[in-house]
C-alpha cells in the first residue's frame, strides 16, 4: 500500500501526539522526581538527588516497598504453580471441561479489579475469619495470584503447544522415566516461557491497587496504597515522586525482560 | 533362510487401534526375525505409524498383542522396552547440543560419564559426524539432522530400532545416499530394523522383506522379490510398481516389448537381435496405438491404447535410442509383446 506524502505525515502526527500522551506524563514524573524546586515548577530550575535520599529515609515508603516485594514475590510464586499445572493439565489431557479453563483463568484479569476485590473481601470474611486470619499480606498475595496465573498459564500453554509432544515421547523412547523426561527436557524447554510470565506476573502485581484495597488490612500497605494515600499530602509530595519514579522503573524491566525472553525463544526454537 | 526360529525379535498377534470411529490397524499379525530388515509399505493413512508407535509403546492397542523377543511387552511403557525410534521428523533436544543429544539414552540409564561420552562419540563416527558434537540440532542440515536422530538410537545398542520414513524428509540423492548407509549400518550392527515407507522402490531396494499396508490390515509378507513378480493383491500390484491388465492377467510395464515397425518384420521371435530398440520377442501379442510417449533418461515410458481397448504402460530402456528416436512415435501404430512366464494373476476381490 503506498499512502500520499500528507497523509504518512498524518499518520506520523497521530502516531507521534498518541506515544505523547502516554509516555510525556512518565517523563514529567522521572524528571521531577530529582527536581531542585520544592513546587516542582517547570522547567525545573535545577536537578538535586535529596527527594531520593528522603524517600530512603522514609519509614513507611521502605516497609510500603517491602511489602510490595514480598506480595509480588508470594502472587507469582502462587501462580508459577497453579498457571503451569493448569497448562499442562489443557495441553496434555483430555477431559471434561476442557475448553472452559482457558476462559476461567482468563476470566480475572478482563473483570472489572472492583468486582474482584469486592467478591475475594467478601469470600475471606466468609471463609477466614472464622479460622481467625485476618486481611493482610496473605489476602493481597492470593488476590494478586487470581489475575497472576493467567499470565504463566499464557505462556506456559502457547510453549506446549508449539512443541508438541515429539520430544517428550523421544525421551521416553530413549529410556527416561516421567520424572527424568521432566526434567531434562519438558522443564529446560519451559524455563524461558516460565522466567517470562513470572516477570509479568511480577510486575502485574506489583502495581496494582484496586483489588489490593479490597484484599489489605491495615497491617498490609503496598507502594501503590501508600502511594495513593500520601497523594495529596504537600510535604509528602517529594517522596511521592520519587516512588512513582521508581515503579515506572520497576515495572518497565520485567516487562521488557520478558518479551526479549519470548522473542529470543521464538527465534531459537 | 530364518529357522530354527528362536523367538522373534518382534511378535505381534491381531493388533487393532481405532481412534474414536477411525480403524486405523484393523487386526495386523507379523513374525520379525532377529537381525532381519523388515519394511512396512503402504499408502498414506494406512496405519503404517500406528503400529510403530504401538510398537514403541506411545500408543496402546484397542486390542492384540505385542512381543519383543519373545517377551509380552503390551502394557509396558515406553522406557521399559528394549527398541529405540528414529523419529519421522526426528525430535531432536533443541536445548542440547549434539552430543549431548546422542548421549542421551545412556545417561538416563546412569552409565557414567566417560564411558557415555566414548560411546556418543563413537555413534557420531559411525554415521560420519565426527566434529560435530558442540553444534545444536538448528545448526544442522537435513541430512546431518537424520544422522543425529540415527546415532542417537544406535548408541543404546536396541534390539529391534524403529524407522517412520526417516529419510521422507530428504531430498533425492541424499535419500539414495542414506539408503546405502541405512542398510550398511543394519548389517553391521545386527540389529532389527522396522522401516516404515511410502516409497515402493525404497521398501523393495532396502528390505529383507516387506509387508505391504493398506487401510490396517497386511496385503501381504514377502520377500521384495515375491512382492513384486508375485503380488497376493489387486492393491499389492497396483501399489508395488506398476502393473498393467491385459484380458485376465497383469503385466509388469519393463516385461513389455513394444514394436513401433509392426509392418517390417514377420510376428516371430527369430527377429532377436535384429532390432536396435530392444529383443522384440514374446510369444504373447498385441496391437496398439501409442498414446503417449514419456522420456525419463534411463528410460522411456509408453502409453498404449490396445485394440481391445485397454491401456498399458511399457517401459523401454534407453540403450541405444535418445529422446529424438522416442518422440516421433507418439501416435504411432504399434505390435507388443511378452513372456507369458512373466504374467501373473490377482484376484479381483477388492477394487
Ligand atoms: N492420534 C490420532 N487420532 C485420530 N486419528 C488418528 C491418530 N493417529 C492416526 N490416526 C488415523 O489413523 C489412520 C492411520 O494413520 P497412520 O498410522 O498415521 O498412517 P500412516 O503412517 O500409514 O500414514 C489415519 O486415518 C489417521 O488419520
Ligand atoms: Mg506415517
Amino acid at each position: 500500500m503506498t499512502l500520499s506524502p500528507a497523509a504518512r505525515f498524518a499518520l506520523r502526527a497521530v502516531m507521534a501526539l498518541g506515544l505523547a500522551v502516554i509516555y510525556v506524563p512518565l517523563l514529567v514524573v522521572l524528571v521531577n522526581s530529582v527536581n531542585a524546586d520544592r513546587a516542582f515548577g517547570w522547567p525545573p530550575s535545577g536537578f538535586t538527588g535529596r527527594w531520593w535520599s528522603q524517600a530512603l529515609d522514609n519509614e513507611g515508603a521502605r516497609e510500603a516497598v517491602l511489602t510490595s516485594v514480598k506480595a509480588g514475590l508470594g502472587a507469582t510464586a502462587l501462580a508459577l504453580v497453579l498457571g503451569t499445572m493448569a497448562a499442562f493439565a489443557v495441553a496434555r489431557y483430555r477431559f471434561f471441561g476442557r475448553e472452559a479453563v482457558s476462559l476461567v483463568v482468563v476470566l480475572p484479569i478482563a473483570l472489572p479489579g472492583i468486582v474482584t476485590g469486592i467478591a475475594l473481601s467478601n469470600a475471606f470474611q466468609v471463609v477466614l475469619k472464622p479460622l481467625g486470619i485476618g486481611l493482610g499480606l496473605f489476602t493481597v498475595i492470593v488476590g494478586h495470584a487470581t489475575f497472576c496465573v493467567v499470565t504463566i498459564y499464557n505462556n506456559v500453554l502457547a510453549r506446549l503447544r508449539r512443541t508438541g509432544t515429539s520430544l517428550e515421547e523421544a525421551s521416553a523412547d530413549l529410556g527416561a522415566d516421567t520424572f527424568q523426561t521432566f526434567r531434562y527436557v519438558t522443564f529446560p524447554n519451559l524455563r524461558s516461557a516460565l522466567v517470562a510470565g513470572a516477570l509479568l506476573s511480577f510486575a502485574l502485581s506489583f502495581d496494582e491497587i484496586i483489588v489490593t484495597t479490597f484484599t489489605a488490612g491495615p497491617g498490609a500497605e503496598t507502594l501503590p496504597i501508600w502511594i495513593f494515600s500520601n497523594l495529596f499530602r504537600p510535604n509528602q509530595a517529594p517522596v511521592v515522586n520519587v516512588l512513582a519514579a521508581a515503579l515506572i522503573v520497576l515495572s518497565v524491566v520485567p516487562i521488557w525482560i520478558a518479551q526479549r525472553l519470548s522473542a529470543g525463544a521464538r527465534t531459537v526454537a | 533362510m530364518f529357522s530354527p526360529m528362536p523367538a522373534s525379535a518382534v511378535r505381534i498377534r491381531d493388533l487393532r487401534k481405532t481412534f474414536g470411529a477411525v480403524e486405523a490397524v484393523a487386526g495386523v499379525d507379523l513374525d520379525i526375525a532377529d537381525g532381519e530388515f523388515f519394511s512396512m509399505l503402504g499408502p498414506s493413512g494406512s496405519g503404517k505409524t500406528t503400529v510403530l508407535r504401538m510398537i514403541a509403546g506411545f500408543e496402546r492397542p484397542t486390542a492384540g498383542t505385542i512381543e519383543l523377543g519373545g517377551r509380552d511387552v503390551t502394557g509396558l511403557a515406553p522406557f521399559d522396552r528394549d527398541v529405540n525410534t528414529v523419529f519421522q521428523d526426528y525430535a531432536l533436544f533443541p536445548h542440547l547440543d549434539v552430543l549431548r543429544n546422542v548421549e542421551y539414552g545412556l545417561k538416563v540409564r546412569r552409565v557414567p560419564r566417560a564411558k557415555r561420552r566414548e560411546r556418543a562419540l563413537e555413534a557420531l563416527r559411525s554415521v560420519r559426524l565426527d566434529g560435530m558434537g558442540a553444534r545444536r540440532p538448528a545448526e544442522l542440515s537435513g541430512g546431518q539432522r537424520q544422522r543425529v536422530a540415527l546415532a542417537r538410537a544406535l548408541v543404546n545398542e536396541p534390539k529391534v530400532l524403529l524407522l517412520d520414513e526417516p529419510l521422507g524428509a530428504l531430498d533425492l540423492k541424499l535419500r539414495e545416499e542414506m539408503q546405502v548407509e541405512l542398510k550398511a549400518i543394519q548389517r553391521r550392527a545386527g540389529i532389527t530394523f522396522v522401516f516404515v515407507t511410502h516409497d515402493q522402490e525404497e521398501a523393495l531396494t532396502l528390505s529383507d522383506r516387506v509387508a505391504v499396508l493398506d487401510r490396517g490390515r497386511i496385503e501381504q509378507v514377502g520377500t521384495p522379490a515375491e512382492v513384486y513378480e508375485r503380488p497376493a493383491t489387486a492393491f499389492v500390484a497396483g501399489f508395488v510398481g506398476t502393473s498393467n491388465r491385459i484380458g485376465g492377467v497383469c503385466v509388469r510395464p519393463e516385461k513389455i516389448d513394444v514394436d513401433t515397425e509392426p509392418g517390417a518384420a514377420p510376428a516371430d521371435a527369430d527377429q532377436h537381435g535384429a532390432e536396435p530398440r530392444g529383443t522384440g520377442s514374446g510369444d504373447r501379442h498385441a496391437m496398439g496405438t501409442v498414446a503417449e510417449v514419456v522420456y525419463a533418461g534411463a528410460a522411456t515410458r509408453f502409453v498404449v491404447d490396445l485394440e481391445s481397448g485397454e491401456r498399458v504402460v511399457a517401459l523401454q530402456q534407453n540403450l541405444r535410442t535418445s529422446s529424438m528416436d522416442v518422440m516421433r512415435h507418439r501416435g504411432a501404430r504399434v505390435r507388443i509383446s511378452w513372456h507369458s512366464a512373466h504374467e501373473f494373476h490377482v484376484p479381483d476381490a477388492r477394487s
